[in-house]
């Protein structure tokens, strides 16, 4: 299960950054380390909240600071980074951070999910399957699932510790009964190798599968709150459900109108001022590899 | 293993229980005196050295005037006042216990099923109607609310309960009509040893007549009656034998 | 008949204050323990040491599960207790603010035990929901409503279906019914009463109101400084008064 050995990369360690006065991957290499080893802990407890020395990066909180830590401490001079916000490529979040760490680490970047070895995301997976070997880094603005219901860390840190995940269903519980469905779309909380609740970022719910006995590493920043988990590859996670109301995924009775898929999640744009409105696939490298492909949407919606 | 609670400091331990089966309850030498420490410590002594023996079928009259202490020793023989010497003998489970010597929930169990007591008083509980009132003793001892109320109706129409009155809170019932849910509740049970404190004292005579009957039944099917009866007729009638109480010289 | 619970020389002190001295009882399945005494008698330490919340100095408290094995609860490691806590026990608060999720409707409250002890099944947890609802006289229309929209009484009635509806058999009670209005006091006393007998609770009852302990408990301790001056079954203690303290206690108190 292990990545072949040439596609391990070891980050560079002391070497000078191509960007003057700055270390390679901006951070300095004691407080990689010390993110490593924190990764190294999330990845032996999967799904388990690691506290780690969060620093102030030259971006405001919100902006993806945890993830950027995270790449910074993994990043490598061989990988090849892609940076994806709401699954495009050329989003001001995506294209800010990949031109951020071109100068630091004059790494190449690309915008291929195929050809990526590091995916730092907010708030999708790519439609194309991960690999063995690539790692995803997400964005995390809130990283404790019971948050919602207690607010102290000492206890919610306890709820972890004893299994206490009761409290989690009832949030579901009033989706029923308010819905009657669950209406959680973004952010639905997860069950990590049946032990520990996480939440997966604010992806939508059609992405959660793909969490699950993924290939590639999974890694989970929170900048502001200070906390770093993981999901390794090939491992379990369940979406929280009821027995008589399983968990299910989005799904639309129409196609992106770009390329024509089916089974990718799609945005809803709003194209002018007289509320007209298309579908088209959130995933931009994923739309126009199809399209490049020779698939067309456009007869299939009419 | 450990000690709990003490609850009659006085009472002896070392007592032995009686030998002879022929009684239902023993009373042997009670002492009761009452301290009232918010008024300057003032010590009302009330018993000094009761006895009394009781046999199946017997019913015995306690007499005396008011303040005598007839109505603290029938309360002392069913806990309520805890003695300050002396022992209480009790057939149950044909076995003797010693009341004064029971742990609460000894107590507790000895009063489901041995021992009776028909007060001069009910004590409403707001919001619950008489028929539930009167049939706790049955459910406490395991009847289903139907069964136990099978029985409570039957007695509540021996004694000319009106039947409007049952399914109300008796919260604002005449005197006699509380008596009444009172001795059905009590007579609802076969207790093998049953105490009656003034139990005909607001009942007319068509009424009296039924409670007569209730007890002159109690005592042909073998239990012991104690009692105090101010009304001197049903006393003859039931009674044969009377304990007379004289007031104690305050020392 | 064995006991539930079995404390025995339970001691708390807060520097120089005892706030429990010495406390030993037994409680039997069924029964109600009423504990009186005036604010600092310390009864609210002793309810807070039984269930756990508190560190004890010394003394022992044994719990006796429902297989039948018994717990030395001051050995108990806290993942077991708060399971115990969950399952077997329950926990009513005198401010149902304390004790409910005001922000979750009445439905989610009574169902999160159901939650925390496993069930995955909604219609289920709500038909479950519905039947306690009725148990404590809460129209089912009000299921899917918040508890803040409740009135007093009717918020108290809706914790004790949270608390109970996992079938716990020991209930630690803290003034349930205080701040309440008499009439409402009076519903759910009675509400109280039956429960107590159709689920043969035990329940450890703490309050300063003698017209509580009356109607609801079977046996009383009165506690005065830290410690139990008197006690025995209900009607002993509130009839024939021997402490000084409970004399004036009981003599201060309109015959309820």
């Amino acid at each position: 299960m292990t990545p072949p050995l040439d596609k391990i990369d070891i980050p560079a360690k002391g070497k000078p950054s191509p960007e003057p006065g700055f270390n390679f991957a901006y951070l300095d290499e004691q407080t990689k380390r010390s993110i490593r080893r924190a990764l190294l802990k999330a990845v032996a407890i999967p799904g388990h909240q690691i506290p780690f020395g969060s620093r102030e990066m030259p971006m405001s909180y919100g902006w993806g600071t945890g993830g950027i830590q995270v790449t910074a401490s993994v990043i490598g001079q061989n990988d090849v980074l892609k940076v994806i916000d709401q699954g495009a490529d050329d989003t001001t979040n995506a294209v800010n951070i990949r031109r951020f760490f071109k100068r630091v680490c004059q790494v190449e970047t690309t915008e291929s999910t195929a050809k990526a070895t590091l995916i730092q995301t907010r708030h999708r997976i790519p439609e194309t399957p991960l690999q063995q070997g690539q790692i995803m880094v997400y964005q995390v603005p809130i990283p404790e699932p019971l948050r919602w219901i207690e607010p102290s860390e000492v206890e919610t840190r306890k709820m972890h510790a004893l299994e206490e995940y009761g409290p989690m269903y009832v949030k579901l519980y009033e989706d029923i009964t308010h819905f009657g469905h669950i209406a959680t779309a973004y952010d639905y909380p997860v069950m990590v190798n049946d032990r520990y609740m996480m939440r997966p970022s604010p992806i939508p719910r059609f992405d959660n599968p793909k969490l699950d006995m993924s290939p590639a590493l999974q890694l989970f920043g929170a900048g502001r709150e200070k906390r770093i988990y993981a999901i390794p590859p090939y491992t379990k996670v369940k979406s929280l459900d009821f027995a008589d109301h399983p968990f299910s995924v989005e799904s639309w009775d129409k196609a992106c109108e770009f390329c024509g898929a089916t089974d990718s999640y799609l945005d809803e744009v709003v194209i002018d001022n007289d509320g007209g409105r298309m579908w088209i696939c959130s995933d931009t490298d994923y739309c126009s590899r199809r399209q490049s492909e020779g698939e067309d949407g456009t007869t299939l919606n009419d | 293993m450990m000690q709990i609670e003490t609850h009659y400091p006085g009472a002896n331990a070392s007592v032995a229980p009686p030998r002879d089966r022929s009684h239902r309850l023993i009373a042997q030498d009670l002492h009761k005196t009452f301290v009232l420490h918010n008024q300057g410590g003032i010590r009302l002594p009330v018993l000094a050295g009761i006895s009394l023996s009781v046999k199946p079928g017997e019913c015995v009259a306690l007499a005396g005037i008011s303040g005598s202490g007839k109505s603290t020793f029938l309360r002392s023989l069913y806990g309520n006042y805890r003695i300050d010497q002396g022992a209480i003998w009790l057939l149950h489970n044909n076995q003797w216990v010693n009341l004064p010597q029971l742990v609460p929930h000894e107590l507790i169990e000895v009063r489901k099923t041995t021992i009776g007591y028909v007060s001069q008083f009910l004590r409403v509980i707001p919001r619950v109607p008489a028929l539930t009132i009167a049939a706790e003793p049955l459910m406490e001892l395991g009847q289903s609310q139907a069964e136990a109320e099978a029985v409570i109706k039957s007695l509540f129409e021996q004694l000319n309960l009106p039947a409007r009155l049952w399914d109300l809170s008796p919260t604002t019932f005449s005197g006699g009509e509380k008596q009444r849910i009172n001795i059905a509740r009590a007579f609802s049970v076969n207790y093998p040893i049953l105490l009656l404190d003034e139990p005909t004292a607001s009942l007319d005579a068509t009424n009296r007549e039924v409670v007569i009957k209730l007890i002159e039944d109690r005592k042909s099917q073998g239990c012991a009656l104690i009692g105090i009866f101010h009304d001197d007729e049903v006393r003859s009638r039931v009674c044969n034998r009377i304990l007379t109480f004289t007031p104690l010289s305050h020392a | 008949m064995e006991p539930l619970l079995t404390i025995d020389q339970l001691s708390k002190t807060y520097g120089r204050i005892r706030a429990c001295d010495r406390i030993s009882f037994a409680l039997y399945p069924g029964q109600v323990l009423g504990i009186i005494g005036e604010s600092g008698s310390g009864k609210t330490t002793l309810l807070r040491a039984i269930a756990g919340a508190i560190a004890l100095d010394s003394g022992q408290l044994f719990y006796r599960r429902q297989m039948g094995d018994v717990l030395s609860l001051t050995q108990l490691s806290e993942p077991r207790r708060r399971i115990l806590m969950r399952s077997e026990w329950g926990f009513v608060r005198q401010n149902p603010r304390d004790g409910l999720r005001m922000n979750v409707t009445a439905g989610a409250n009574i169902g999160e035990r159901l939650m925390d002890i496993g069930q995955r099944h909604y219609g289920n947890i709500r038909t479950e929901a519905a039947q306690w609802l009725a148990q404590v006289e809460i129209g089912e229309e009000r299921m899917d409503q918040l508890p803040i929209h409740f009135s007093g009484g009717m918020q108290q009635r809706l914790q004790l279906a949270r608390v109970l509806v996992t079938k716990p058999r020991l209930v630690l009670m803290d003034e349930p019914t205080g701040g309440l209005d008499v009439s409402v006091q009076a519903r759910l006393l009675d509400l109280m009463r039956s429960l107590v007998r159709r689920f043969q609770l035990s329940v450890v009852l703490v309050t300063h109101d003698i017209g509580v302990v009356r109607l609801l408990a079977h046996r009383l301790m009165v506690m005065q400084n830290g410690q139990v001056i008197e006690a025995g079954l209900t009607d002993q203690v509130l009839d024939d008064p021997h402490h000084p303290y409970t004399q004036q206690l009981v003599s201060a108190t309109l015959t309820p």
